[in-house]
């Protein structure tokens, strides 16, 4: 292991920890809350079991908003709100406030896609055996949409990693603020660029896993 | 047992449905027939109400469908099965699991949904290709799997909105048998959408053609077979339209 690194380890391995914690909850939002916004945004559509244009127009514009939003000026555009939600705009605990908000509206957005994936005949299949919303959201459309979901999932995933660089700004620090700052800002470029593999590494490793779970899980 | 009083259903538009009326008795094979665009699918869909009629009635033993709402037509419609042109069924699911979701629906206790859909699964001749997924089975066998999961909760009704009409001939016999037996051996009533003369010519008692969004024509078909017959509804409305007879 390079000396460069073997020095700055513990470091490291903190500034994983905190990139672990920011991904960690946006994932875990993408799960809980972004999902069920894309499967409404899905379901609200023209032709779709609830149609309701005035509520699909308008979660459209707001996930729509969001994503538009430079991420470095929506974390800033946040700061208020996520004092306010965490009693401070400092530090890895508010910086999961704008990774989550952001996590959401990129999630949503692209399970609606998946889930348009899913053949129009096996809504109506289930509408026909006397299927409610509930039923036809859990036993059709998720099963139906599972690798779909999974693909969309580890995409956000690496898009989490990515924005997670940025939250130094806020003092989020993560891996990405490490090589910034420890690299960057110090001159040791060498250190930057064995920070960057590491990055490439994990960014490789979840998109495999993804690949991997999304085929075994695939059964069309 | 289903009657559509007067019923019209209009898409924008475009009238696929005018002021039908239609009654079909208890344990009949009854067929629908009629050229593309003549509303059959139409029709058939709002005796389930997967399409809501903007006029007129459907009613189903005597019930008037198009004025209930939320679980009680859910409950209704496990009474009214249907299968589809393309089999619809959910490709992540094994077979198993895309009969079973039919019991799991109509709340059925756990323990007696294997013993149902095997049962189901051995009526269509599948039993043995019950842990395969919808990928690895042939066309005709699909449909199979799509009946085995519309007769698995015993319904009264069977709906058939063009059920052969992506199979070969071997395949269209076969699907057309089971349909016969699940109708002499069950009662089920059976109400079949195709545009294929001969599908209807070999398994319905009385045929409903439609064409322009209206019934044009009911038609009893004799035991004894429906002799020289157009092999195309497009044949059938222009023959008819000529005023010529069906049965010459």
């Amino acid at each position: 292991m390079p000396d460069i690194i073997v020095k700055y380890q513990t470091e490291i391995w903190v500034s994983i920890g905190e990139t672990f914690i920011m991904v960690g909850f946006s994932i875990l939002a993408a799960l809980l809350i972004g999902l069920p916004v894309g499967t409404f945004l899905f379901l609200c559509r023209k032709g779709q079991l609830l149609e309701n244009q005035v509520v699909f127009s308008s979660l459209n514009l707001i996930v729509n908003i969001i994503r538009s939003f430079p991420f470095l000026l929506l974390v800033i555009f946040l700061i208020p709100f996520t004092r306010f939600i965490m009693g401070t705009a400092i530090g890895t605990a508010a910086a999961t406030v704008p990774m989550t908000i952001i996590a959401i509206a990129h999630y949503s957005r692209l399970a609606e896609q998946s889930l348009l994936d899913v053949p129009k005949g096996v809504m109506e299949a289930a509408v026909s055996m006397g299927a409610s919303v509930k039923d036809i959201i859990f036993k059709f459309l998720y099963v139906e949409a599972r690798s779909a979901l999974v693909l969309s999932m580890t995409t956000s995933t690496i898009s989490f990693i990515s924005y997670s660089t940025i939250m130094g700004v806020v003092g989020g620090g993560g891996i990405g603020d490490f090589a910034i700052r420890y690299g960057y800002l110090q001159f040791r470029t060498d250190l930057m660029i064995y920070i960057i593999i590491i990055m490439v590494i994990f960014v490789q490793l979840i998109q495999y896993a993804g690949i991997t779970l999304a085929r075994k899980i695939d059964k069309r | 047992m289903i009657t559509l009083d007067n019923v019209s259903k209009r898409f924008g538009s475009f009238e696929a449905i005018q002021s039908v009326s239609l009654h079909i008795e208890s344990g009949e094979i009854h067929g629908i027939i009629g050229a593309s665009g003549a509303g059959k699918s139409t029709l058939v869909r709002l005796m389930n109400l997967i399409e809501e009629p903007d006029k007129g009635d459907v009613i189903i033993d005597g019930e008037t469908l198009n004025h209930l709402k939320g679980k009680r037509i859910r409950q209704i419609r496990q009474s009214l099965a249907m299968i589809f042109q393309g089999h619809h069924l959910v490709s992540n699911k094994t077979v198993f699991d895309n009969v079973v979701v039919a019991l799991q629906l109509a709340k059925v206790p756990k323990k007696h949904r294997t013993e149902k859909v095997m049962e189901s699964l051995r009526f269509v001749g599948l039993d043995t290709l019950k842990d395969q997924y919808p990928g690895q089975l042939s066309g005709g066998q699909k449909q199979r799997v799509a009946i085995a999961r519309a007769i698995v909760n015993n319904p009264k009704v069977l709906l058939c909105d063009e059920p052969t009409s992506s199979l070969d001939p071997n395949t269209t016999a076969e699907v057309l048998k089971v349909l016969q037996r699940i109708n002499q051996e069950f009662g089920v009533t059976i109400v079949i959408v195709s545009h294929e003369m001969e599908v209807i010519k070999s398994v319905c008692e009385r045929v409903t053609v439609m064409a322009d969004g209206r019934v044009y024509e009911e038609i009893e078909i004799e035991p004894t077979g429906v002799h020289k017959m157009e092999h195309s509804a497009e044949g059938i409305i222009k023959r008819l339209k000529s005023g010529g007879d069906l049965h010459a």
